[in-house]
């Protein structure tokens, strides 16, 4: 579905992405993982085609990212500027079906039906700034949803919502992956999201970022919020992915003193000329 | 509370000020300010008073009212038609911005009435002379406020056409203009008020018809009352205009006043 190859990229003398290699299977959902900074969503535009990297190679279905690829949908983190305040949430929803064909009668169908999917079914005549932020991020995911994209691209999409909003917007993801079959690439900066949600973790270096880290979830399905959490497996993995993430090797032991004041959050990356 | 207040002034303020002007204007006997109750009357006379099947409007009102009113407004609108059009080309394509931005900002940094005696050159006195005024006039704010508008669109917005493979034509009327919109209606408030000006401007100047000359008729003849008139009907216009104006912008607008609250 998706092949990354020695990825890089540069914003000017600044280089973001060191050069990734990254292979995604259809029906895989993949959680992106890194430090703050460290070029995920770099990573993300470069595979949606909203940028072009400055060397390396993408390919979607087999085919090289030009532009935006046909059978791609994106969610993006800040759901109040990427829904349209102007029209209403069905609008929203149908807005981009045009091009699936149908005629308005079938569009507005596939709006309705993805917004019951992600439980909003009231939701369809309202506009964008009466729903609250997770009900809002919800319609973007509906938006994606009724597109039927191979490939649904994530950036941080519950960065900015509640713990509560956050959770059950987790488990909307599982059930949207469970029952569409889709192929998902999650960038999070949430360590126990990554885990919980994923499939697979791929964890990101800090800038000139690289994949570090590569991990299988295998932890009981379904997964459930508090079950799933205090999983052995999900604690020993979420220990693996931190540390990863902190730039240890696994294995060495966390919340040494140093490597914590050290962690990317604070420390600003060297020669990074933010704009 | 403050509702409350403003409702109630409304309701008062107006008939205060009457009653005020016309007791203190009778008292003073003053010439050039005749009291309301005989600007009134000529208003009614001289405009009104016409037959029914004319809703009440006099030839004179025919010959003078028509014609300044519907120069108004074929001129706002064509004006506006054209400048948002333009503005939109201008601020969606950077090479076009650059090219005429220095042009833009020359002409609308010169005051359009100063161009009146220029247009009247080319046009001659009478209705293309006021149309030529208007337009100008209206053009700049509204060209400019299109532009501003279409070029600072949301980059998430472009974006999320991208990914969604908008074709041009929809990014076009459902992103970029309503994203534009409320600029493009800040330049349309400006270009109501505009308008009016350069109308009544270009016919004191070179008109044989309309509001504007109608006034310097009669001050000519020293009719203080009928110049009154004048004043009075262009002021309730302007109200009535800018009235219905703030009404449609608001209907169009509400999302947007909706978004900029939960901001
Ligand atoms: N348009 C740009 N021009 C210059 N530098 C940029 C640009 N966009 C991003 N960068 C830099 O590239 C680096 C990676 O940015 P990116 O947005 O991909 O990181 P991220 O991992 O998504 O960060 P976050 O966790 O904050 O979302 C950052 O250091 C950022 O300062
Ligand atoms: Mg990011």
């Amino acid at each position: 579905m998706l092949e990354i190859s020695d990825l890089t990229h540069s914003y000017g003398a600044y280089q973001a992405l060191g050069g990734v290699n990254l292979t995604v299977a259809e029906g895989e959902l993949v959680c992106v993982v890194g430090p703050s900074g460290c070029g995920k969503s770099t990573l993300l535009r470069s595979i949606g085609g909203l940028l072009r990297p400055t060397g390396g190679r993408v390919l979607v279905q087999g085919r090289p990212v030009e532009k935006v690829p046909d059978d791609l949908a994106i969610v993006f983190q800040d759901y109040s500027r990427s829904l349209f305040p102007w029209m209403t949430v069905a609008d929203n929803v149908s807005l981009p079906l045009r091009r699936r064909g149908g005629d308005r009668r079938s569009r507005a169908a596939a709006a309705v039906e993805a917004l019951e999917q992600v439980g909003l079914p009231a939701a369809a005549g309202k506009y964008p700034w009466e729903l609250s932020g997770g009900m809002q991020q919800r319609v973007a995911i509906a938006r994606a949803l009724a597109y039927k994209p191979a490939l649904m691209l994530m950036d941080e999409p519950f960065g900015s919502v509640d713990a509560q909003t956050r959770e059950d917007l987790e488990d909307l993801v599982l059930q949207v992956r469970r029952s569409s079959g889709m192929t998902i690439v999650l960038i999070t900066h949430d360590i126990d999201e990554s885990v919980y949600v994923g499939d697979r973790v791929v964890v990101l270096s800090k800038s000139p970022a690289t994949v570090v880290g590569d991990l299988r979830v295998e932890l009981p399905e379904p997964r459930d919020q508090i079950a799933t959490r205090e999983h052995p497996d999900f604690v020993h993995l979420r220990a693996e992915v931190g540390r990863l993430v902190r730039g240890m090797r696994s294995g060495e032991p966390a919340a040494a003193p140093e490597a914590e004041a050290a962690s990317p959050e604070q420390e600003p990356a060297p020669a990074a000329p933010k704009a | 509370m403050k509702t409350i207040v403003s409702r109630i002034a409304w309701l008062w303020i107006l008939p205060v000020v009457l009653v005020a002007w016309e007791v203190s204007t009778r008292a003073a006997q003053a010439v050039y300010f005749p009291p309301p109750s005989v600007i009134l009357a000529r208003l009614h006379e001289l405009w009104f008073s016409g037959p029914a099947a004319h809703v009440f409007l006099t030839d004179e009102a025919a010959h003078h009212l028509l014609p300044s009113l519907g120069r108004l407004v074929v001129g706002w609108a064509g004006a506006c038609l054209v400048a948002i059009a333009a503005g939109v080309a201008l601020g969606r394509s950077a090479v076009l911005c650059d090219v005429f931005s220095p042009l833009i900002h020359f002409f609308r940094s010169v005051p359009p009435p100063l161009l009146i005696p220029i247009f009247m050159t080319m046009t001659g006195i009478g209705t293309p002379l006021q149309l030529t005024a208007i337009v100008f006039g209206v053009s700049w704010p509204v060209l400019l406020n299109s532009l501003d508008g279409a070029r600072y669109v949301d980059r998430q917005y472009l974006e999320t056409c991208e990914v969604f493979g908008i074709s041009r034509f929809r990014r076009l009327t459902r992103v970029i203009l309503p994203a534009a919109s409320p600029k493009i209606f800040a330049g349309l408030r400006i270009s109501v008020a505009l308008a009016l000006i350069m109308m009544i401007l270009s016919e004191f100047i070179g008109s044989t018809e309309g509001i504007g000359y109608r006034m310097l008729v009669a001050q000519s003849e020293l009719d203080v009352p009928t110049m009154w008139t004048a004043i009075v009907l262009l002021g309730i216009l302007g109200f009535v205009l800018n009235a219905a104006f703030l009404r449609f912008e608001r209907h169009v607008l509400t999302w947007h006043r909706g978004a900029r609250k939960t901001d």
